[in-house]
Order: C-alpha cells, then sequence, then structure tokens
C-alpha cells in the first residue's frame, strides 16, 4: 500500500448533503409555509409575526442565529452537491470548473449568511 | 466523443435519455428539488441581509413577500421540496445499512414510514414554537 494515498474529500461534501437533505425533508416545507405563505398572508399566524422587531430578537439571540446559519448553509450545501452530480445526468461534463462554481456558490452563501448574522450583532 | 473514430460505430443518443423512461423521470424530478432547495435558501439569505440592513429594508422584504408573485412562487417551493421530502424518505431504505430490530431486519415501509412520521412531528413541533413565541 502506498503511504501517500490522497484522502478523499468526497466524504466532507456528502455528509454535508446528507445533513441538508434530512434538515430539508424534516422542517423544509413546513418552513416554507411559514415564512412564505401562512406570515405574508396572516394566514393561521399572525401577520406581525415576522415583525422587524421580532426577527432582530430572533436573529440576536444565540439559538435563532445557530438556526438560521444551520437552516441556508446546509440548504445551500445540499442542492450544490445535488445539482452537481446531476449535472452528468442532463449532459454536462461534471469537471473541476463544475465542482468549483456548484461548491463554490454553496460557500459564497455559507459566508454571506455568516456575515450578515455577525452584522446584525448579539 | 468518438467523432474521429473512421470506423463511425453507431452510438446510441444520450440526448432525453430520461424522458423514455418512468423510472428516470422521477429521478430527475426529484434531483431537481435541489433547485428549489437552493431558491428557498436564496430567499432566507436576501432575509438575513435585508435583517442586517435595518428596519426599512426588513420592511421591504416583507413586502416583497406579500405579492401575489412571492405567494406563488413559496407555493412551487412549498409542492417542490415536500416532494423532496416524500422521495428522501422513500429512498432512504436503500441508503441506509441494514437495521437489526429483535434479530429482524427493518423493512423499507418501516424505514419510510418511520422518516415520515419523524417529518410530521418536526414539522408540527416547529410550527408550535413560531405559534408560541407568535402569540
Amino acid at each position: 500500500m502506498k503511504r501517500d494515498l490522497k484522502r478523499s474529500n468526497a466524504p466532507i461534501f456528502w455528509s454535508l448533503f446528507g445533513a441538508g437533505g434530512m434538515l430539508a425533508a424534516l422542517i423544509g416545507p413546513m418552513l416554507v409555509f411559514i415564512t412564505g405563505i401562512a406570515v405574508p398572508l396572516g394566514f393561521v399566524l399572525p401577520e406581525d409575526a415576522m415583525s422587524y422587531p421580532r426577527m432582530l430578537a430572533f436573529a440576536q439571540h444565540w439559538i435563532g442565529k445557530g438556526f438560521l446559519f444551520v437552516v441556508v448553509a446546509l440548504f445551500l450545501w445540499h442542492a450544490a452537491h445535488r445539482i452537481f452530480h446531476s449535472l452528468h445526468d442532463i449532459g454536462i461534463h461534471a469537471g473541476a470548473g463544475a465542482k468549483f462554481a456548484c461548491y463554490g456558490t454553496a460557500m459564497l452563501g455559507t459566508l454571506v449568511a455568516a456575515w450578515a448574522l455577525l452584522a446584525i450583532g448579539f | 466523443m468518438n467523432a474521429q473514430n473512421p470506423r463511425r460505430p453507431y452510438l446510441r443518443p444520450m440526448v432525453g435519455w430520461w424522458r423514455r423512461n418512468p423510472f428516470f423521470v422521477e429521478y430527475m424530478v426529484h434531483e431537481a428539488t435541489a433547485l428549489f432547495v437552493a431558491a428557498y435558501a436564496a430567499v432566507l439569505l436576501v432575509g438575513l441581509l435585508r435583517l442586517a440592513q435595518g428596519e426599512a429594508a426588513w420592511n421591504g422584504f416583507l413586502d416583497a413577500l406579500r405579492t401575489p408573485l412571492s405567494i406563488g412562487f413559496h407555493v412551487v417551493l412549498l409542492v417542490a421540496i415536500a416532494y423532496h421530502c416524500w422521495t428522501w424518505f422513500v429512498i432512504m431504505p436503500k441508503t441506509l445499512p441494514p437495521i437489526l430490530v429483535g434479530g429482524r431486519r427493518l423493512t423499507p415501509a418501516a424505514i419510510t414510514g418511520g422518516g415520515l412520521a419523524v417529518a410530521a412531528l418536526a414539522s408540527l413541533a416547529l410550527f408550535g414554537i413560531v405559534w408560541g413565541m407568535a402569540r
């Protein structure tokens, strides 16, 4: 056995894909319903459920901050991995450039989310 | 590919390969749910940026969420991500290692059903928390 076998980075991306897919499966539909349908329409939930003071307090609390970061980052990494591996299926060669574009977008989104959550303060 | 081969062997065209078999159509549809998961993450990311920019920016984001276009878009997101949830747990028996309960292997139906039940409970819990916080 060669001692300097290159370790694959696939498990990292696969774990992020799995974690994001699981989170999206468990609470994704309900999150979309709450933030995109129920609260904007004032249907079932009050319209001021996402008012500025409430959302600011939520995003400033460490639990809310962590939740928002995990949801945005894992959803992005899940989607990036799945889209990257579907490129081959639609006839696009999934080379280093495609990998950089997919995972790079997820990384950029993760960093922007982290920056926004830090800018919101504690 | 093979354009330089002087024998010009027949190559079955791959364009639209997945449209020829319902199994692959379903596969492509459930893979495509990733686009909607990404779109929802982008919506949330814009929301985070608007929240960081202050009250006026956040209220603008809320106004945008109330437009019919946004509501319709979120209905599409809801359908696509709910389909992701369904297929995620339908595929799960094939991605998990064998689980033995009482010496018997857990059936695929039990894994799928269990996963969907946990998703339903998690969604109800999330709704309950938001409902409690919004009161």
